[in-house]
Parts: structure tokens; C-alpha cells; sequence
């Protein structure tokens, strides 16, 4: 069992309070005020729905949320459910709030809900964000029911999405998770998810908390232990994500969440990727992949530019990250005008295993290699933008098949990379 | 008269004969002290050498810029640079032992001022070291994050970045070697006077344009963006 010192006495008091548990939903907040009443009681219809007879808990750990967050979820009990709803509970609903730390930091949220899974002893639990505007009360049973009836000890959710979100995801993640660790997981790096509590406290034992390297992308760590651990996966489809969502995400450490911990994880994990090839689909509940067609104004131009200024700027970077070959072939498409410009399926994996390859040799600093890799990653988006703007679906379908069929061909070269010394 | 001129020739003779049998076994100790303190420097050097490539000193020398520096100027690497300056010292000063055996008046003050002066050699050359690793450092970060920001000459800052902390860097270097303290206080003060108004002039009057752009860009495209849908990496 993990040392839980870090929990503060009220904390596990109120756990204490709780007792054994046969459902836990995990919800990290911080100043989520705004949306945060709503989600709670939806997911307190799914659990009545789906779950009356279960032992449920909810626990909210806060990063100092100074908009009374902590207050909304708490004050959610099993009383107060509508007089006209037409399902009640037949076990209480405990709804116990903690505030780790006064700044929001996503690792040791995680973390606090891990150990009170375990603390516990629940068998199943669900983590949700408090930003899903479009969470129904399926999406608790989705995300539960695998984990508690099915056996599974990670529930991972795929979307409706629109073709041109998550492009990191799909151009990236997805395609090199894939090819590397031969599952096909959609969304490893996921806002809702479900898992086992033999995974929770497999996981809570073996990441690295306190050397401050283990709280960074922590989901992404959570699904990379599942498939190294053996445990069993699946996806969930959960509908569609609410667009609203679709906001302004700063790249550079959206960058560091996901590539960073990927290529992080890739230094440890080599035995367990390095022996694999082909890919391997994971049970899936509903579609693996919705995409929505509508249109959407992308300022192309500007990925362009800053693709183009990005590979004079940081020639030098580059010149410590890339091999001439790879360069030589960026320079020579920087040079093409914006009607021209395209960045070739295999030129962008190739681009992406030299990252990984050099942030293993550490041959800069290994943060400057992952901000350096934010200005080629435009220049993919433009490319992607353009090539299936007018795509259909399958179109759309075809072309990300097609990318991590590339990154699986290649991974060899990455292999290659890897063991060669210099 | 004849006998004394031979008299006092034997006597020089004899005099010179015994200052040199005086000072043979001394010249014979400084000459074994070099080819001793010869053989040891190379074993240092050999030895240190490999420590720096272990240790993949030439990768931070090029990090921090200093390999560039040293392949336009024609000189061998950081390693070898470090490994050759650390085998001279150390041989100069088994040279410096052997000089000060023979005892020769005022010789041996300088000898010891040389052994004195070697620890703050070694700090001056430490902190010369990661002020360039610092300077590296800074200037690529500066570098990475105004390219990510779409700032406009992102190498331009890097390059200031870098330069105001090897300006830095330097004027402490010189401090801790003791060469020409006020002078090198002064040049530091008129160096550092003058990259500061450089850039002020640089960015008041030829960065009229680059400025009124960067504002415009700013504000008005920001404007324009808004009216833009984003895309979500995630």
C-alpha cells in the first residue's frame, strides 16, 4: 500500500467516516464553480441510475479553488434528489471535498483520488473533469460498468469530435503510442476515464510521486503503466465533446503533458515497446471514432508562418536534434510558398522519432527539445488542415490510418536510434 | 707577478668549480622535477581527457557555444583545450619547484605568487566554464520561447540574452584572475552602458517599423483572430 502521509487528518477522517466504498468518481477542481454544481449532479443521476444499489462516493480534491467549488460538490447529498426524478438511491452517496495544495496541479489530484480509492478498498472508480460541459449521465455508466462488471482495469473514452480537434492527439499520440506499444488506444491522454482499483493501486505504488518527474501527464502515465502492467483495456464511446471545450490550449506545455511524458516513458519502457510490432485494436463499446464535418476558419496562414519562422529561427536547435537529412528536407519545404507547402506523412514521423531519439541522448536540454518541437507541429496541423479540409469522414479516417500505419513502419528507425550510442 | 696572475686564475677556477659542484646536484633535482612533472602533466592530461569525454564535456561546450567559438578560431575542442591548459599548469609548476631548488634570489617569490595565484586560476576557469553553460542556456530558452510566441527576431534576443551574461560572466572572470581589476570594472561599466544603449537606440530608431508592426500584429490580428475559431491540441 502507498505511504498516504501525504493526506491531511480531516481528509482521512472523512474517509474514515465513509467506510468501504464499491464505486469512487474522482473530481479535481480548481475554481470550477461555473460548471461544477451542474456535472455533480449529473453524475450523481448516473450513479443513482446505474448503481443504486453500490456504495458510491465522490471525492473532490480541490488545488485552493477560492470560487466555493468544494462547497458546491459537498453540499450534493442523497436528499436533495428531485421530487419528480424517477430513480433513488437505496445506499447513501458520500460527497467529501479535500484541497491538496493551493495551486491546481493535476499529478497530485490524481494522486489524493488514487489513494482514497485505496484507502476505500473501491472497486471501480471514474476520474471526471469538471470542464465536460457535455457529460451525461451515461457517460458515468459507460465509464463504470466495464470496470465493475466486465473485468476491465482501464476504461478509456472516445468522442464525437470534430475532425480538426485533438490534433495532437491524432497526429501524434495516437499514431505513436500505437505503433510503439502495439494497442490502439484513441484517447491515452483522456479527461474522463475509468479504472479498476487493482490498477489504481498497482499504479499509486510504482509511479514515481516524489522526484517531481511522476505528476506531469499523469493520465497519460496511468494508460502507459496499464499496457506495460498487462492490464486490461477498453474504450467506452461516449458521445460528443461539448465544442465550447475547444478553447485556445497553449501548446508549449500541452507539448510537455504528452510528448515529453511519452518520450520520457519510452526511456523506461523499452523492453516492453521495443520487441513490438503491428498494433493491436482494443475492445471497444460503440465507435472508436465519430467525427463531426462541420466548418470550421483556420487561420492556415499563421501555422505557416510560424512553421516557416520556426525552422530558420531555431536552424541551430534543430542542428543538435535532427540528422542532416531530416533538416535539409525541412528547410527545403520551409522554402515552398504557403499554396505549395506540405509536410509529408513520412517527413513528420521521421521529425518525431529524431525528437524522441534526441530527448533520450538528452543531447539539449530536454525541455527546449519538446518547445522545439511545437513550431514543426504547426507546420503537421497546416498540413492536415489543408489535406482533408474538404474531406468526408472516411476521408478523414483514412488519412490518420494512414499516418500510424507510417509511424509503424518506421519504427524500426527509432529502434535503430535508440541503440546506437551517439 | 707571473705567479699571482696564475694564482688568482686558479683561484677563479677553483671558485667557479665549486659553485657549480655547489650547484650541479640543484640543477640536476630541477631537471628531474621537469621530466617527472612532464610525465605526471601528461598522465593528468591523459586521464582528464577521459573524464571530459565521459562526461560529454565537448556536448556541453557546444551547448553553451563555446565549441563554435573555438572552430572558428581553428582551435582544437573544449576537451582537448582544458586537457592542454590543465597539463601546462601542472607542468609549469613542477618547472617552478625545480627553479626554486636552485635558489636563486627572487625567483622564489614569484614561485610562490604562481602557487598562490593557481586556486583562483581554477575558480576563474570554473566560473568562466558555466557562465558560458549559463549564457548557452539562457539564449536558447530565450530563443524557443520568443519563436513560440511569434515575437519578431527571436535570434536577435537570444543573441542580447546571451551577450549581457558573457558580459557579465567576463568582467567577474577578470575579477577573480586579478588582471587589471578598475580597468576591467570600467570596460565592464562602458560595455555593459553601451549594449544597453545600443539597443535602446537600435529599437527606437531602426525598430520604428518592427515595433509599429509587432503592435499592430498584436492587437489588430488578435482582433481579427477572435473572429476565428481555434483549434484544441487536445
Amino acid at each position: 500500500m502507498e505511504d498516504g502521509n501525504f493526506l491531511t487528518d480531516d481528509f482521512l477522517r472523512q474517509l474514515i467516516n465513509v467506510g468501504e466504498v464499491d464505486i469512487l468518481v474522482g473530481l479535481p477542481t480548481h475554481n470550477n464553480a461555473k460548471n461544477v454544481g451542474s456535472i455533480v449532479h449529473t453524475i450523481r443521476d448516473g450513479l443513482l441510475r446505474s448503481f443504486p444499489r453500490e456504495r458510491a462516493v465522490i471525492i473532490n480534491a480541490d488545488g485552493g479553488s477560492r470560487d466555493g467549488t468544494p462547497e458546491l460538490i459537498t453540499s450534493v447529498s442523497i436528499d436533495d434528489v428531485r421530487p419528480d426524478s424517477t430513480v433513488y438511491a437505496l445506499r447513501t452517496l458520500h460527497a467529501i471535498s479535500t484541497e491538496y495544495a493551493s495551486t491546481p496541479h493535476s499529478g497530485i489530484a490524481l494522486r489524493t483520488i488514487l489513494a482514497a480509492a485505496e484507502l476505500l478498498r473501491a472497486k471501480a472508480c471514474i476520474v471526471m473533469s469538471p470542464e465536460s460541459g457535455s457529460i451525461t449521465p451515461e457517460w458515468v455508466s459507460s465509464l463504470l460498468r466495464p470496470a465493475y462488471y466486465d473485468g476491465f482495469d482501464l476504461v478509456c473514452p472516445t468522442y464525437r469530435r470534430h475532425k480538426f480537434d485533438g490534433l495532437l492527439m491524432t497526429n501524434l499520440l495516437y499514431p505513436m503510442v500505437r505503433a510503439l506499444y502495439g494497442v490502439r488506444i484513441r484517447e491515452s491522454y483522456m479527461p474522463e476515464f475509468g479504472f479498476s482499483g487493482r490498477l489504481g493501486s498497482q499504479f499509486l505504488g510504482q509511479n514515481r510521486w516524489n522526484d517531481g518527474t511522476g505528476d506531469n501527464g499523469i493520465e497519460l502515465r496511468l494508460t502507459l503503466a496499464a499496457v506495460t502492467g498487462g492490464f486490461r483495456i477498453c474504450q467506452s464511446f461516449l458521445g460528443e465533446k461539448n465544442p465550447v471545450e475547444r478553447r485556445a490550449a497553449d501548446l508549449v506545455p500541452t507539448l510537455r503533458q504528452t510528448a515529453g511524458v511519452l518520450f520520457s516513458a519510452l526511456e523506461s519502457d523499452f523492453q516492453a515497446w521495443s520487441g513490438v510490432s503491428g498494433s493491436q485494436d482494443v475492445p471497444t463499446t460503440g465507435s472508436d471514432l465519430e467525427l463531426v464535418l462541420d466548418p470550421l476558419r483556420v487561420n492556415r496562414k499563421r501555422l505557416w508562418e510560424m512553421f516557416v519562422s520556426g525552422v530558420s529561427e531555431l536552424e541551430s536547435v534543430f542542428q543538435s536534434i535532427l540528422s542532416p537529412s531530416t533538416l535539409a528536407e525541412l528547410k527545403r519545404i520551409a522554402g515552398l510558398g504557403e499554396e505549395d507547402f506540405r509536410y509529408p506523412t513520412e517527413l513528420w514521423v521521421r521529425t518525431v522519432y529524431e525528437f524522441a531519439a534526441a530527448h533520450r541522448k538528452s543531447v539539449i536540454n530536454r525541455d527546449h527539445i519538446i518547445q522545439a518541437l511545437a513550431p514543426l507541429f504547426r507546420g503537421r496541423v497546416f498540413t492536415f488542415v489543408v489535406e482533408n479540409r474538404k474531406g468526408s469522414a472516411n476521408d478523414v479516417a483514412n488519412n490518420i490510418e494512414a499516418l500510424c500505419l507510417e509511424f509503424e513502419r518506421l519504427k524500426p528507425y527509432l529502434v535503430e536510434m535508440w541503440k546506437s550510442k551517439e | 707577478m707571473r705567479e699571482m696572475i696564475v694564482n688568482e686564475l686558479t683561484q677563479a677556477v677553483q671558485d667557479l668549480a665549486r659553485g657549480f659542484a655547489h650547484y650541479l646536484p640543484r640543477l640536476i633535482v630541477m631537471l628531474i622535477l621537469a621530466v617527472v612533472g612532464w610525465l605526471i602533466a601528461y598522465v593528468v592530461k591523459v586521464i582528464l581527457r577521459s573524464i571530459l569525454r565521459l562526461i560529454k564535456f565537448d556536448r556541453l561546450s557546444e551547448n553553451a557555444g563555446a565549441s563554435q567559438l573555438l572552430a572558428k578560431a581553428a582551435l582544437p575542442s573544449a576537451t582537448e583545450m582544458l586537457s592542454r591548459l590543465i597539463f601546462w599548469v601542472t607542468w609549469l609548476g613542477f618547472i617552478l619547484l625545480g627553479v626554486s631548488v636552485l635558489g636563486i634570489l627572487g625567483l622564489q617569490e614569484q614561485v610562490v605568487r604562481f602557487f598562490l595565484f593557481l586556486p583562483r586560476l581554477f575558480v576563474a576557469v570554473l566560473i568562466l566554464l558555466f557562465g558560458m553553460v549559463a549564457a548557452g542556456f539562457s539564449a536558447r530558452a530565450t530563443l524557443l520561447a520568443a519563436v513560440n510566441a511569434n515575437v519578431p527576431s527571436p535570434r536577435l534576443l537570444g543573441l542580447a540574452v546571451r551577450s549581457i551574461i558573457m558580459v557579465f560572466v567576463l568582467s567577474v572572470f577578470f575579477e577573480e584572475l586579478g588582471l587589471a581589476e578598475q580597468t576591467m570594472l570600467v570596460a565592464f561599466g562602458i560595455a555593459f552602458g553601451a549594449l544597453m544603449l545600443g539597443l535602446a537606440i537600435a529599437f527606437g530608431i531602426g525598430g520604428r517599423d518592427l515595433a509599429r508592426g509587432f503592435l499592430e500584429e498584436k492587437f489588430v490580428r488578435n482582433k481579427k483572430e477572435q473572429d476565428e475559431d481555434e483549434l484544441s491540441p487536445l
